[in-house]
């Protein structure tokens, strides 16, 4: 028990979130008595003996886990273990609970952990769904209520979809680019273990007094300034969440800049590899502005500032220029990277070129820029300058236009194309077109102001928002999760079952959120516990269809723990793809290449005679003279 | 695919999506999102017979390990779809800019009405009238301009018929302007985010002729002496002003109290839990509403700043209407 003690991993992590957690109670015990305050603050939105040990038992968790070790022994000058990642490649279940530093295993604890909240939040939105089934209330109390809307929008944006996206990449990316790993193995390992904290915070608000964070994800000021003691596990979960984004973000751009194989040009980059350079620029730029805004929350709660308190000086509506100054570039860094597993999807199943790739690839760059000039579409009605509405409207509308080129591309992708339409991932991609163009037209009537005006905090909103999110980001999840499931754990998945998967999902998320367009622009307001009568029946159709959503969503849970555990053995190569992680084997191998291979031609040269895109060690002998690099940019 | 356009588009028209326009802005903001629908079916219709028409006709059978034509792009195309969409949205940016200057156009003898939101309900003030109510009445087709203000968190103020929203913010006075066109009884409906009754909160809203609206100004500006707007007919001066006091601080937004004809249930039921109760324990527990709690319902649920909105005497007025609506006179 000791040994296990001393060495990193879960028991010694444990022991320092104990002591991590001890040390941050008593400095607030300790700090108040000396100040002759009274020992617990526990009025309005105070609790100190409470937030502080939030800040430290984490922290104390990651030092216990072992993440810090090495810079510790670095920094103070002490010899460092001289086989630093010793630690690659997981040989067992428990490896995965270690903190490690390699990409592919790193990959994997991200994808799995965001799935475990996927589950969680989703298992919210049908204690929610239960409750609006029918008006008035039978299920849950309008407080609980609000509690499990916030939650499930916290869960399924920082932990899920942002996160998971970062896990593909992560597993992905290196692989696709040549490199044997990203550029700070430690910095990512940490990433990760930054993100199951950030949930576990959320979910844990359920339990303090007063209940679960309840001022939606949106968290607006002065509502969550006065609102019970789970608003600041939401402040603090963000911090975590939102550490763990920037980092990783940091990671992907100097891996991308620096580490491609020699001949990887960025004309030659994969758009997967494209579409996340554009989402780490987002993420490095924009995020921080959340943690600030976050931060000013739990400070007019508990250091009594007044940033937010009309009556002290402060301004209400600042919260909101702020928190949509990240929170609107979030929605493409909850989209770009799914435009990328898109692209990749469509090219390899439709045994196609991309269509118009240098434009494709210039649309993410695009888009990047566009989004940070929008934010304020989201605060028409808010009482913000009046004059800003008009500029935000344009710009909001222009950003069309790059997402429509990526659609068309897709779609001039698959002419002349030899379709697959039997396997999973291309069903979900090709689904994605239909729901995700959908979602892109209730955007651009959102972007109107005075359409918004009308439908602004409405069921209308909600309809959009799970269109672009569920029919947009969580498809191509499931499309990226299928294509690389068999290079991640060398096995296959069951094609029958993902198929089914994807109808239920697609009908489940037709009928379920297609009507909430027109109950909302007939009326009914979101976030709402109750209705008004004449919603009934369209409720319960939802209801009824929300629910098949999630029972299919086991369907996909069970197909893949059993095929992960007992599928049949993957080749390298099932879907004859181009880009270099199929040239490897599934799994790849530790370090990912025996010898870094050559990049000779563009990713996606299906049908092109004798074309190649990577030679692997040990192929030269078979390669033809390699077509001429088209434009510069890269490095050799 | 203009098939396909004009099928969706005419199915599409067929419907009043936002429901019954009670405006002359309704008309405005209906005809845009027409011409939106219309605009959408065809881009949808391109993208559903696109990718239609690739299903059909270039699906693989089974076994086949060929590839498609290796077609890399195609300048023209590519220069349409980025053209033609941007004159598409920025058609809809010019239009919609066109209609935002008409709906939010001040008429010179508009209805001014202040509004006062808080945590769960709705107060309006006719400053010209000099008539306060937790209705909101307003004559047919005469724009009418509402003062929004917030005393506690982020209120917004939507009549859904009207098609006008706007938020109302502690500290920051905003304003919205409508003109209802069709005489009815509606309702305000918040749609922010205001809390545990945030679901509830509502008022209704009646438009009708002016010489009605005149009456019903008439009929309120006799409740501050005596009498009251809603029966009660033997009602004294002081329970007309206790029972004025219990809908405009907004405790009738969330409790139940027969005698002022409130039936919410975000609050403890008032008729149940106020008999037992002393005079002092009841001004204490609106004072400081977290002191005793009444079972089932939590701490931070009702405001805790009725303290600061009443005056001293106002608190005395309030106490004895509650005592006597619900133990009876003494």
């Amino acid at each position: 028990m000791a040994a296990a003690l001393k060495q990193p991993g879960q028991p010694r992590a444990f022991l320092g979130a104990l002591i991590g957690g001890a040390f941050g109670f008593a400095l607030v015990v300790v700090l108040r008595e000396i100040s002759g305050l009274p020992t617990f603050q526990t009025e309005a939105t105070g609790y100190p003996h409470v937030i502080v040990p939030a800040i430290t038992a984490p922290l104390g968790y990651l030092v216990g886990l072992g993440i810090f070790d090495y810079w510790f022994r670095w920094a103070a000058g002490a010899p460092t273990r001289p086989e630093e990642h010793s630690q690659h490649g997981a040989r067992s279940l428990g490896d995965y609970f270690k903190f490690n530093t390699d990409h592919k295993v790193i990959g994997i604890q991200y994808i799995v952990t965001s799935f475990i909240f996927f589950f969680i939040g989703g298992a919210l939105a049908m204690v929610m769904r239960a409750e609006l089934a029918q008006p008035g209330t039978q299920v849950v109390d309008p407080g609980v209520f609000n509690g499990l809307f916030s939650t499930h929008a916290a869960l399924m944006i920082f932990i899920f979809v942002i996160p998971i996206f970062a896990g593909i990449a992560n597993y992905v990316l290196p692989l696709m680019i040549g490199a044997p790993d990203m550029a700070f193995p430690r910095l990512n390992g940490l990433s990760f273990w930054l993100l199951p904290i950030g949930g576990l915070l959320f979910v844990t608000s359920f339990f303090v007094p007063g209940g679960a964070f309840d001022a939606g994800w949106t968290g607006y000021a002065p509502l969550s300034t006065g609102a019970p003691l789970g608003q600041s596990f939401f402040n603090l979960g963000v911090q975590f969440a939102g550490a763990s984004s920037v980092a990783t973000a940091l990671n992907f751009l100097v891996t991308i800049v620096t580490m491609r194989a020699p001949g990887m040009n960025f004309w030659r980059l994969p758009l997967l590899v494209w579409a996340n350079l554009s989402t780490s620029l987002l993420v490095v730029a924009a995020t921080p502005f959340i943690a600030g805004v976050q931060f000013m929350v739990l400070f007019d709660r508990a250091l009594g500032t007044n940033f937010f308190q009309a009556a002290g000086g402060g301004d209400v509506v600042s919260y909101q220029h702020i928190f949509w100054f990240y929170s609107h570039p979030a929605v493409y860094i909850m989209m770009l990277p799914g435009f990328g597993i898109i692209s990749e999807v469509i090219s390899t199943h439709a045994r196609k070129p991309i269509f118009g790739y240098r434009l494709m690839a210039l649309a993410l760059i695009g888009i990047v820029v566009l989004s940070y000039t929008v934010w304020a579409h989201h605060m028409f009605v808010s009482g913000m300058f009046s004059w800003l509405r008009v500029p935000m409207m344009i710009t909001t509308l222009l950003i069309a236009v790059p997402t429509g080129i990526k659609i068309f591309s897709w779609l001039g992708t698959l002419f002349g194309s030899v379709l697959h339409l039997y396997s999973t991932s291309m069903l979900f991609a090709l689904g994605f077109i239909v729901t995700f163009v959908m979602g892109g037209i209730s955007g651009v009537m959102l972007g109107m102001v005075p359409l918004d005006i009308h439908v602004s905090d409405t069921y209308f909103v909600v309809a959009h928002i799970h269109y672009v999110l569920f029919g947009g980001s969580v498809f191509t999840i499931f499309a990226g999760i299928y294509h690389w499931f068999p290079k991640m754990t060398g096995r296959m998945y069951d094609e029958k079952l993902g198929r089914l998967h994807f109808w239920l999902t697609f009908i489940g998320m037709s009928g379920a959120f297609l009507p909430m367009h027109w109950i909302g622009m007939e009326g009914m307001p979101r976030r709402v516990a109750d209705y008004s009568a004449q919603f009934g029946d369209w409720n319960l159709l939802i209801s009824c269809f929300a629910f098949l959503l999630g029972a299919a969503q086991l369907i996909f849970l069970y197909n893949m723990v059993v095929s992960w555990r007992w599928g049949p053995r993957a080749t390298a190569n099932p879907w004859r793809a181009k880009t270099i992680e199929w040239q490897v084997s599934s799994p790849p191998p530790i370090y990912n290449f025996d010898e870094i291979p050559r990049v000779v031609g563009g990713p996606y040269e299906y049908g092109v005679p004798g074309a190649r895109h990577a030679i692997m060690a040990g192929e030269e002998a078979e390669v033809k003279a390699p077509e001429p690099a088209t434009v510069g940019g890269g490095r050799s | 695919m203009l098939l396909l356009t004009a099928v969706i588009s005419v199915v599409m028209l067929q419907f009043d999506w936002n429901g019954v326009a009670g405006s002359t802005e309704a008309d405005d903001v209906d005809l845009l999102l027409d011409v939106m629908i219309v605009l959408s079916a065809f881009v949808y219709a391109i993208v559903l017979v696109m990718l239609g028409y690739s299903i059909w006709r270039y699906r693989a059978k089974p076994g086949d390990e060929s590839d498609g034509e290796p077609i890399h792009g195609n300048t023209k195309l590519e220069v349409a779809w980025t053209v033609i969409p941007t004159v598409i949205v920025l058609f809809g940016a010019a239009y919609s800019w066109f209609i935002l200057d008409k709906i939010e156009a001040r008429d010179a003898n508009r209805l001014q009405v202040d509004v006062t939101a808080q945590q769960f309900a709705w107060r309006f003030e006719y400053p010209e009238q000099g008539v306060t109510s937790t209705e909101l009445h307003v004559p047919v087709d005469r724009q009418v301009e509402l003062n929004l203000d917030a005393i506690d968190v982020i209120h917004s103020f939507w009549v859904p018929e009207w098609r006008v929203k706007k938020d109302a913010v502690p500290g920051k006075p905003t304003s919205v302007v409508a003109t209802p066109d069709r005489e009815g009884s509606y309702e305000v409906v918040c749609t922010e985010l205001c809390g545990v009754g945030h679901s509830t909160m509502r008022a209704p809203v009646v438009v009708e002729p002016q010489e009605e609206f005149d009456a019903w100004i008439e009929d309120q500006g006799g409740t501050t002496g005596g009498g009251t707007a809603g029966g009660g007919g033997g009602e004294t001066a002081l329970a007309a002003e206790g029972r004025q006091l219990f809908d405009e601080q907004g405790c009738s937004g969330c409790h139940t109290l027969k005698a002022a004809g409130a039936n919410e249930t975000i609050g403890p039921n008032l008729d149940e839990v106020l008999p037992q109760r002393s005079e002092a324990e009841i001004r204490n527990s609106i004072v400081d509403p977290g002191a005793e709690l009444s079972p089932g319902f939590g701490d931070g649920i009702m405001p805790d700043n009725f303290g600061d909105a009443l005056s001293d005497e106002q608190l005395d007025i309030l106490v004895s209407y509650l005592v006597d609506s619900t133990q009876g006179k003494k």
